[in-house]
């Protein structure tokens, strides 16, 4: 636990889809180099939190929001602002496996290459697959489609992709929810490396894997935050009657 | 970054000229209207509405000009009214026989093929109807002229109805399974079901398909300039010549007609009449299959 | 008569009325080349028409269909692509965007004798460009133009949502996505839709007729100046003569008509199929 700043913030951020609001007032911190894990029933609003903060929900045009997201104290949400260069910054992976239709080593490098970066293709191709505990199993087939990988392999190897772009955060949507438990625990073993040198978001509903992975955990309900804290004792010692009801299995 | 500045330029750019393709259809559909408009207004300072719409005679190229447009427009309607007696039910059986009856297998096979019908140029379809059809009305009719209406009708009905019979299909296929179920759970046999459940719940929507064929067949061209000849006609007899609008059309343009004459205005105003035709029933042919089926809407 | 023989008489009854349908495009196909067959030979490929049936040819056509289709797909593909990408992927959803649909909609609808008649207008006449092979084009250009962005729409549909996220989310920007990965993604679907489109512009008639394809034509042309004819113009030019011999003649062009488009078709079939694999792998 280094840093008492809080790399992403929100401040009474609030979201509406048309007319139905589906987040409420959350102020919510995430700090550097741990892994925050968010977790509520399905529809409680986490998901749109979390693509808020690389603006992710800018292509949905019904959606509205009011409050501050700011990252390292800069509001994303400001019209100078660029979104490409947020999302450079912060990373996403995504609930299904998505690779780009193209082949392993393909897949690695566009990232960079769109946006003009400057890499040694072959080196980057290697150390990000590395850091995503991928490269032994596909290092003699890297000119192969990335979609003839199995589903597990098909989520490292997004990690892999957004790592190449060495961004300072990693969100992750939910990204073991279409995978068997075998692929999930490889992928909860590469989170918790991968801690040390990224700060990452991870949207969960299920309960075990935010206890085995994350450092803090933010209880979501109907659209609020209702507790954030230490995952320990969040998961041992919760304050609110909600979250005990949530983590007790009692509804969800 | 420095590419960056040229990636956002880019982004802008790109923008700017799909916009100004997407103009290319907004200005096409403008300058058909300006157009119509424009050549219709100066037919019009010459010859009046009334004549043009109510006179009983067209004869533009003879002395005295008459310039009454019934008589195509009739030649055109008995080859809509023929072709879509035609195509309506039997597009309409072969529709159920692909949706209800036949095995899956066989259905990937006749689609295909059926839909190859509807991919055969106009113009072949004039020369069967030539070469073919009229023959064997002749054969029937001894009195079947050489070009006659009747012909155009038959292969403009064949031309048709691949596009009322995938038309219906689609339509049966919106029918969810459940009504066919509850049918079938009441006793109903298959014939009892498509007649009394499917055809009338999707009822709205095949009369979209009519609508769009019936369009289409006003605007078709070749197939009835060769089959049914130039004699505008306000009374057809179908084993007779007759002349549709669009075969006019074909027929000034044909000749060689110099550019502003009365003559060629003609074509602009049967074009014009032609283009509202078809506008209509297409506007309406469209908001109709946009419709739910009955009993389904939300 | 008892329901059950209702339903039996019914049921041949509709598979009949299928089989009739399949049957007359058999006996077209037949008639078509029965009549044709003693007039196909290398030599009327290599002929150009004359007034003599024995000594006329169909290489003035071939030529022109050529050259008018390869000058339509070039003005019409990117027009069309490029209107259906803006549709799909940026267009606002606003009521000028709604209007504009419903415009393209009405466009396809469209009578292909009234491009003709914009065609004689615009292209013929005001812009001077003649009985050309660029007037009957740009007309055919037209006519085609909402059919490719019809089907080119539905090919971008069908890209999946999560391609374009993934994209974005690597920091690309909107023409970066649009170009890199949905366009490549959406290409054999938008490739079978301009094969269709233009096939159909293969065996348009009546848009050339009027803007000036002619019946005779003794050369081969070589330039989009040129005066010119193509198959299906020739093709009417032949059955509406009284003449028999002239009738044969029709029927070996519609021949060679439809060995054109059914490749054509075949091709399109193929790349569907070689997608569809490709996607499942």
């Amino acid at each position: 636990m280094t840093s008492n700043q809080p790399i992403i913030e929100t401040q009474n951020l609030s979201i509406w889809y048309g007319e139905k609001k589906a987040v409420n007032s959350v102020s919510m911190k995430l700090f550097k180099n741990r892994v925050s894990a968010i977790i509520g029933p399905s529809g409680c609003g986490k998901s749109t939190v979390l693509r808020m903060l690389n603006r992710m929900n800018d292509f949905i045009e019904v959606l509205r929001h009011e409050g501050k997201i700011l990252i390292n104290g800069q509001d994303i949400y400001n019209k100078k602002l660029d979104p490409v260069d947020l999302r450079r910054k912060v990373g996403m992976v995504f609930q299904r496996p998505n690779p780009f239709p193209k082949s392993i080593y393909k897949n690695i490098i566009w990232g960079p290459k769109v946006n003009g970066l400057k890499y040694e293709p072959d080196f980057l191709v290697e150390d990000s697959l590395k850091k995503a505990a991928l490269w032994d199993e596909v290092k003699d087939r890297l000119h192969s489609s990335a979609l003839a990988l199995s589903g597990g392999q098909q989520q490292r190897l997004c990690i892999a992709r957004t790592i190449a772009m060495n961004p300072e955060v990693i969100l992750m949507d939910e990204p073991c929810s279409a995978l068997d438990p075998r692929a999930t625990s490889k992928i909860e073993e590469l989170i918790t490396t991968l801690r040390d040198e990224y700060t990452i978001a991870i949207v969960t509903h299920n309960m075990q894997q935010a206890s085995r992975i994350s450092d803090v955990t933010h209880f979501f309900y109907e659209g609020e935050l209702i507790e954030t804290g230490l995952t320990e004792s969040l998961f041992t010692k919760p304050t609110e009657k909600r979250t005990e009801d949530y983590i007790t299995g009692r509804f969800g | 970054m420095k590419n960056d500045s040229t990636s956002k330029f880019i982004d802008r750019s790109f923008e700017c000229i799909l916009l100004i393709c997407v103009a290319v259809s907004v200005l096409t559909s403008a300058s058909v209207i300006a157009l119509l408009g424009k050549e219709s207004i100066s037919f019009f300072t010459e010859v009046s509405l009334s004549d043009f719409l109510f006179g009983t005679r067209w004869e533009p190229l003879l002395e005295p000009k008459r310039f009454g447009v019934l008589p195509l427009v009739a030649g055109t309607l008995f080859i809509v009214f023929g072709s879509v007696l035609i195509a309506l039910p039997a597009g309409l059986l072969v529709a159920v026989y692909l949706s209800e009856y036949s095995p899956k297998r066989l259905r990937e096979v006749l689609k295909p093929i059926i839909e190859v019908l509807a991919g055969v140029p106009t113009v072949v379809y004039g020369f069967f109807a030539l070469s073919f059809v009229t023959p064997t009305l002749k054969a029937v009719f001894p009195t079947t002229e050489i070009f006659n209406a009747l012909s155009g009708a038959v292969v403009v009905g064949i031309m048709i109805l691949p596009m009322i019979s995938s038309l219906c299909d689609d339509a049966f296929k919106a029918i969810p399974n459940s009504l066919r179920e509850g049918g079938y759970a009441v006793g109903a046999t298959k014939y009892e079901m498509v007649t009394r459940i499917l055809i009338p719940a999707s009822g709205v929507r095949i009369g979209a398909a009519l609508i769009l064929a019936v369009s289409r067949a006003i605007g078709e061209t070749m197939a009835v300039t060769l089959a049914a000849g130039a004699t505008p006609k306000l009374f057809v007899n179908p084993l007779e010549s007759i002349q549709t609008m669009t075969a006019y059309i074909v027929q000034v343009s044909l000749g060689d007609t110099p550019a502003g004459g009365i003559e060629y205005q003609t074509c602009f105003a049967v074009g014009t009449l032609l283009f509202l035709m078809t506008l209509t029933l297409n506007i309406f042919g469209a908001k109709l299959m946009k419709r739910m089926p009955v009993g389904l809407s939300s | 008569m008892t329901r059950q023989r209702k339903q039996k008489l019914f049921h041949g009854l509709c598979f009949f009325m299928t089989t009739l349908t399949v049957v007359i495009l058999a006996v077209l196909l037949t008639h078509v080349v029965m009549e044709g067959i003693e007039w196909i030979s290398f030599e009327f490929l290599d002929r150009f028409p004359s007034r003599k049936p024995h000594k006329a040819g169909i290489k003035s056509a071939l030529f022109g269909t050529l050259w008018v289709i390869s000058l339509t797909a070039f003005f019409a593909v990117p027009i069309g692509v490029a209107t259906a990408v803006y549709l799909q992927e940026y267009a606002p959803k606003n009521r000028i965007m709604e209007w504009v649909r419903i415009n393209i909609a009405n466009l396809a609808g469209m009578p292909s004798i009234i491009y003709g008649l914009l065609g004689l207008a615009i292209f013929v006449r005001f812009f001077g460009f003649e009985r050309s092979i660029l007037s009957g084009s740009l007309t055919l250009a037209l006519l085609i133009v909402p059919i490719i962005i019809i089907a080119s729409e539905g090919a971008l549909k069908s890209v999946p949502n999560s391609l374009r996220e993934a994209a974005y989310a690597m920091g690309a920007r909107k023409w970066q996505v649009v170009i890199f990965q949905v366009l490549p993604s959406a290409l054999p679907g938008i490739m079978t839709g301009i094969i269709l489109a233009i096939s159909r512009s293969v065996g348009e008639t009546a848009p050339l007729i009027i803007t000036g394809a002619l019946g005779y034509v003794a050369f081969t042309p070589e330039s989009i100046s040129d005066p010119y004819t193509v198959l299906p113009v020739q093709i009417y030019n032949w059955a509406a003569r009284p003449q028999v011999e002239f009738h044969g003649l029709a029927a070996a062009g519609i021949v060679v008509l439809l060995t054109v488009l059914l490749s054509m078709n075949l091709l399109a079939v193929i790349i569907r199929n070689k997608s569809q694999k490709t996607r499942t792998s």
